[in-house]
């Protein structure tokens, strides 16, 4: 190649916001599925919604945010050149990620310890509404889980490059874009919590 | 055969014999933009060879009443799998995979796309879910039998492998998302220095409205997909009426990809003609402004359109009428087009070459298409024609005669700039001349059929149908003898014929300004832009 390498960091954020526009719109299929149905059965929502543990959801959200504050943190540290810090930080939010799957396992683990899972008996012997508001709880939130595991690795990943040193002080546009996609994870489930826990 | 392949890299030059893999290697791991173009362009090319086979026995089929070939299952698969494999493998990767990558990075002046690897990465996604839809054929229950729009409940609860095919056709998405996303960084970021947004060419233009369907539309079809395959795996009723959902859900989750996506495929077509039809009149192109305009506004307004697919699926009549509505509002830009085009013919010097024959009889074909569109855009009329071979007979003609011919006419105008030589005239002539009679005997005739009430998917029909029938399987025949004769001729001069180099067309877009074959970083020096697309006086062309 005659060309040093081509250095697009503008580019590179460009093209992982527009990533970040389908996601969006990925669960806002579901978010759709849930306005129509929210309308047509308001009760069996609001019966289910109320089955649904807001202690829990509230622990994950807060577990979220702090990821997220942790996240934002290390792209500073990497910025200042302390990749150590930064590094440690990343890991703080990888915690944080295994926390809230934690508390995930245990809730969907409850609800389906008592029946409630997609085509199970107790749900089919119920109104239909209810056995709706359920599938789209467990779809949207294992879709949202999904992503909480692919972000806890990527960043796992990213973490490691840090510390090689190939993400610094003065390349670090790997870790923002990481960091983007980690507050996408986040800013979906400040959505998912009220709608599911709160508002019903 | 090695050493007539590197006599072959040394013989074209460019990118051709610059690159240190060797044989398969140097394609299937290149980042290069324009091997990647090739790649994409052989593989949704030969799956539109596949395609085009089982129309073909479909065709056959119906040439008779009663059974003729193959009994009603084999019929319903054949039909879902010419519809998934003509969709989801060809026409939507097809331009911007093939044309879109060989072309755009030139067009603008770039050395490659923003992201060369992630390019690669979405050939591979692409073929990998292409293989996944291949397998679903032949393994689990058999082949998905529900038509390619998978429409529930039939897709939830049919015994066929609808989801292994899902699952294909849910991967294929990743690469149309990755590739949409990385053309609008393209175009936004590596611009040559001069050109402005209103010196862009048409057909790049059509790309970045294309790329950015792709990246709003496509994630919903993931959903939706996703949901039909949980829908059969675990049992989440979502769109099972017993367990409270709503199959009408589906539709509309179904639509809101699946009516943008055909933009996708015809909005690059629409950029080909845009770039052809001016170096072929010898004259700028006519309204560059409001073509750039209408091939937004198609995007926008073409997203908001999806329920004109569902008149009779029971929605509300309100709904039925705003939709309708608005689906009229998108055949204006669509006009838009055609009279600037047609403007662009006026007191021009029309030289009827290869490429410009396609175009001109994508002008005719297009239009027929869309006013039959319109009939079925209008609740009342499309009652009665709903699921009829007039909709199939529209279909086709706005997506072969439509984007396939002119994806042929971007093969004959192109694909020479990139191998060195060229096609004969007189066979490409004829090649046409076939094509263009066979097409119109067939899915004219569908047209007719399906007014006179003939319903589409089914193996079978009453006797009254017959004769029209035959006559559109004997199009269909004519259309095949002038496809292979394109072919045979177009791929003979790309290996064997004379040689193609300079500007021979005459156009004043960059990709002409470029060595032939282009070398692998395109540009000699790096362009500066001094005159918009069509300017073929400033740019010195006479």
């Amino acid at each position: 190649m005659s060309h040093p390498p081509h250095k697009d960091y503008d580019g590179a954020k460009l093209g992982m916001w527009l990533f970040l526009f389908t996601e969006l719109l990925l669960f806002g299929g579901m978010f759709l599925l849930y306005a129509v149905y929210l309308k047509r059965y308001p009760h069996e929502f609001a019966a289910g919604g109320k089955q649904l543990n807001w202690i829990m959801g509230s622990a994950n959200t807060v577990i979220l945010l702090t990821s997220s504050l942790c996240v934002a943190m290390s792209v500073t540290a990497i910025q200042r050149d302390e990749p150590r810090r930064a590094v440690a930080l990343v890991a703080g939010t990888i915690i944080c990620a295994a926390g809230f799957m934690t508390v995930k396992y245990f809730e969907w683990s409850a609800k389906i310890g008592h029946g409630i899972y997609p085509g199970s008996a107790h749900l089919k012997a119920g109104a239909p509404g209810e056995s709706v508001f359920f599938s789209l709880y467990y779809m949207t939130t294992g879709i949202h889980g999904l992503h909480v595991l692919i972000g806890g690795a990527l960043l796992g990943w990213i973490a490691s490059r840090v510390n090689t040193g190939t993400v610094n002080a003065r390349e670090f546009i790997l870790l923002e874009n990481g960091a983007l996609y980690w507050h996408l994870v986040d800013l979906i489930w400040i959505f998912i919590f009220p709608l599911y826990y709160l508002v019903l | 055969m090695a050493a007539s392949e590197l006599d072959t890299r040394v013989r074209r030059g460019g990118f051709w014999s610059d690159t240190n893999r060797t044989g398969i290697a140097s394609w299937i791991f290149s980042t290069d933009h324009k091997r990647i173009g090739l790649l994409y362009f052989y593989s949704t090319f030969g799956f539109f060879l596949v395609g085009v086979l089982l129309g073909l026995l479909l065709r056959i089929e119906l040439m008779a009443p009663g059974r003729t070939i193959m009994g009603p299952q084999t019929y319903n698969a054949l039909f879902t799998v010419h519809g998934v494999v003509m969709i989801f493998l060809f026409i939507i990767p097809g331009f911007q995979g093939s044309f879109g990558n060989l072309v755009m990075p030139i067009q603008i002046g770039a050395r490659d796309v923003s992201f060369p690897r992630l390019n690669l990465f979405s050939w591979w996604i692409y073929m990998i879910g292409a293989v996944i839809v291949l397998t679903s054929l032949f393994t689990g229950g058999g082949p998905p039998d529900t038509g390619w729009t998978f429409y529930v409940p039939f897709s939830a609860r049919t015994g066929t492998n609808v989801s292994l095919a899902v699952l294909g056709v849910f991967i294929i998405g990743f690469s149309s998302i990755l590739t949409g996303l990385n053309f609008v960084t393209t175009i936004h970021r590596l611009r040559a220095a001069g050109m402005g947004w209103m010196r862009v060419p048409l057909f790049t233009w059509s790309l970045y409205a294309t790329a950015w369907i792709q990246i709003l539309a496509t994630p919903i079809l993931a959903i939706t997909l996703v949901l039909v395959a949980a829908e059969r795996m675990l049992g989440t009723g979502l769109f099972d009426p017993v367990q409270g959902g709503d199959p009408i859900m589906f539709q509309h989750l179904f639509w809101i990809y699946s009516h943008p996506a055909v933009y996708i495929m015809i909005l690059p077509a629409m950029g080909v003609i845009s770039d052809i039809i001016p170096v072929f009149s010898r004259k700028p192109i006519f309204g560059y402004k409001m073509i750039v305009f209408s091939t937004l506004a198609i995007a926008a307004a073409g997203s908001l359109v999806w329920g004109h697919h569902m008149f009779t699926s029971g929605m509300s009549d309100t709904a039925v009428l705003v939709f309708s509505f608005l689906t009229f509002i998108v055949a204006i830009p669509s006009a838009i087009k055609v009279f600037n085009w047609v403007t662009t013919l006026y007191k021009g010097s029309i030289s009827l070459e290869a490429p410009m024959l396609f175009a001109l009889s994508f002008i005719l074909l297009f239009s027929i298409g869309g006013l039959s569109g319109l009939i079925l855009g209008a609740a009342a009329t499309d009652v009665h024609v709903h699921d009829t071979h007039f909709v199939v007979g529209h279909f086709h003609y706005v997506m072969f005669g439509g984007t396939g011919f002119a994806f042929f006419a971007a093969m004959h105008y192109w694909l020479p700039k990139f191998y060195g030589r060229r096609y004969a005239e007189k066979p490409a002539l004829v090649g046409w001349a076939l094509m263009f009679t066979g097409f119109n005997l067939m899915y004219f005739t569908m047209q007719v059929l399906g007014m006179k009430g003939m319903p589409r998917r089914y193996y079978d029909y009453l006797p009254e149908f017959a004769t029209l029938n035959l006559v559109a399987t004997v199009g269909s025949w004519i259309l095949v003898t002038g496809l292979i004769i394109m072919l045979v001729n177009l791929f003979r001069g790309l290996w064997w014929g004379e040689p193609f180099a300079g500007n021979p067309w005459g156009g004043a877009t960059l990709e002409w300004s470029t060595p032939t074959p282009p070398p692998t970083e395109n540009f000699v020096e790096e362009p500066v832009v001094t005159h918009g697309p069509y300017d073929y006086k400033g740019s010195g062309i006479p």
